[in-house]
């Protein structure tokens, strides 16, 4: 069975005048026209009570945003937010100090979560005002990008 | 022990970075301060330079929550100085796109950071454990806000299609009627958000303030009036510096603002509703009074009670901008720059926003001040603090710390606004 239409959403969150901060985002575009055309995309900034409304009523949702968490710069993280707490790390957002992370928790405690919530993150390294990537982050937004489109394959020929 | 003091490092739930001191000896409070540490931002030097119709655009991006009122009073300010005024569908657009901000920022502040306060939570999101269908409510009502700023201004933050003189380009009527039934939605729950916010127990503290707002002849304080007070002040936007003056504490990065020779004054939701009661619609005063609200309140925790009158009231007005509108030919009018010098003050969400520019023959920016409502609320949350903690020194300190932060977020305070301001001198020996 296909998933219905609109009820698989795929999220990029970050600032992409921010360098790195703009990974998640940059994943997201990098698969526009690659992900069936069932899965709605969208780019946001992080807001976490934006993503509450916008991934509300999708069974499906796929997150990817930037994360600083300490590990090598590139590297790829993978959180079912069904199953675990998102880590500290990806509480950065600043605006009134609510991101994706307490978007997350703030479903979970309201019984609102998506049926399948995963969330990736990328390791980030640069933050400085720009629109580039540094080069351990670009490097690895390619395997990033191969990754979720897999997930989300399998999902909608599920 | 005599003397205790006790001190909170980083503020939660407020936008930017503050922290506050209270010293108290003898059972007396010796020493209130709020400690602005969030980076000076030097806006105002860097608009130096600058086009005039740049200033709209660079001045929004000093808050996330509140851009389009920088936007607004930009632009005021630069058409003071040129001499043109919109009027008509601009103005009511103009309107319609802060009405979203009011929205949203009041529907986050709310339900997000200030309603946890008073039902005892840590944060919403334990709040959300008992109170999930509330916050559902504020964060549908804080989307639809959203959506009202992206429709009129591009997106929701820093908007885009803002100018001096109107907009780049005009929603036709079709669009903005595509907002009808979430502002017909978001008018319920604003009356339900009065309801439940009415049931909360506000601790019994008052204080004699000097409000101030705008005031208009027959709208209720937002993009235009005169700056009026509940202790005499009337004067035309333009004469504000005669009036206020800015001083540079030690302990902040944030500039004070004062009346000259009385003090501390507040803006705001307060300040507003005092000064202009009779200008709500019915639906909002009745919601008021349904709430047990009379036409006056000196009670600063109250001011959850009232933003979220003012939601009602912003989403009233928005509807009706929206069912009377019509596209205008043009989005905006014509303007040509001149040297001169231009104020503009208008309401953001926490009050009054007041800018002024000195321009010269291409409409190149000479100086630029900018005094946001944060600023210039700091030092009645000073006092507010000195009071209220003078009357509770038998509370434990932990009680005695949530309270005072309780009592902070009753302003809800924008840092992040505040910190632009700071005279920097290099001494060299």
């Amino acid at each position: 069975m296909t998933a219905q239409p609109q009820t698989m959403m795929f999220i990029g969150v970050g600032n992409p005048f921010r360098s790195d901060d703009g990974a998640g985002r940059e994943v997201v575009r990098r698969l526009q026209g690659e992900v069936p055309p069932c899965v709605k995309v969208l780019e946001e900034t992080g807001d976490g009570a934006e993503l509450l409304e916008s991934w509300k009523g999708s069974e499906h949702v796929i997150l990817v945003d930037m994360v600083l968490s300490g590990a090598p710069p590139g590297t790829l993280h993978r959180i079912d937010a069904r199953m675990e707490k998102l880590p500290v790390w990806f509480s950065h957002s600043s605006t009134h100090a609510f991101g994706v992370a307490e978007a997350v928790e703030l479903a979970r405690e309201m019984d609102d979560l998506p049926p399948y919530l995963v969330v990736y993150g990328i390791e980030g390294l640069d933050f400085s005002p720009g629109t580039h990537l540094s080069p351990e982050v670009a490097a690895a937004v390619p395997g990033a990008a191969n990754l979720i489109l897999q997930e989300i394959m399998q999902i909608s020929s599920a | 022990m005599n003397a205790k003091s006790f001190k909170v490092d980083l503020l939660a739930r407020v936008e930017g970075e503050g922290g506050f001191t209270v010293k108290i000896k003898d059972q007396s409070v010796k020493q209130v301060a709020l400690n602005i540490f969030e980076p000076p931002r030097f806006f105002e030097a860097f608009l130096r330079g600058r086009k005039y119709n740049e200033a709209p655009d660079i001045t929004a991006r000093i808050c996330g929550i509140c851009p389009v009122a920088y936007q607004m009073s930009a632009c005021q300010a630069a058409e003071d100085a040129f001499g043109v005024h919109p009027e008509g569908f601009i103005r009511e657009l103009r309107r319609l796109i802060y009405f979203g901000e009011w929205i949203e920022s009041h529907a986050l502040h709310i339900y997000l950071l200030h309603a946890p306060d008073f039902l005892g939570y840590e944060d919403v999101i334990q709040m959300a454990k008992d109170y999930p269908e509330a916050v559902q409510r504020g964060l549908r009502l804080k989307k639809i806000g959203n959506a009202v700023m992206t429709l009129v201004g591009g997106r929701e933050i820093h908007p885009i299609n803002v100018r001096v003189g109107g907009f780049y380009k005009a929603p036709s009527r079709k669009q903005l009627l595509t907002l009808e039934e979430d502002l017909k939605w978001a008018r319920e729950a604003a009356q339900e958000t009065v309801r439940w916010v009415a049931t909360f127990r506000f601790p019994d503290f008052q204080r004699d303030y000097e409000f101030v707002a705008l005031c208009h002849p027959s709208e209720y304080p937002l993009i235009e009036g005169r700056l009026v007070s509940n202790k005499g002040l009337d004067i035309p936007v333009n004469e504000y510096e005669q009036h206020f003056v800015e001083e540079h504490l030690q302990h902040s990065h944030a500039l004070h603002s004062a009346i000259q020779q009385r003090g501390a004054y507040l803006v705001g939701p307060l300040a507003r509703y005092n000064l202009n009661f009779e200008k709500l619609s019915p639906l909002a005063q009745e919601s008021a009074r349904n709430a047990g609200m009379g036409q006056e309140c000196r009670n600063p925790f109250q001011g959850i009670l009232i933003r979220a009158i003012e939601i009602v009231q912003a989403c009233e007005e928005a509807l009706q901008i929206i069912q009377n509108y019509q596209m205008p030919e043009h989005p905006s009018i014509e303007v040509v720059p001149r040297v001169g010098t231009g104020h503009g003050c208008t309401e953001a969400p926490r009050g009054i926003l007041y800018h002024k520019y000195r321009f010269d023959e291409r409409g190149l920016i000479l100086s630029a001040k900018i005094v946001p409502p944060t600023s210039q609320n700091l030092k009645s949350i000073e006092e507010d603090l000195a009071e209220f903690v003078s009357t509770r020194l038998h509370l434990p300190n932990d009680r005695l710390e949530w309270q005072c932060e309780q009592a902070i977020r009753n302003y809800d305070p924008c840092i992040s606004c505040a910190t632009h301001f700071l005279k920097v001198r290099v001494e060299r020996q």
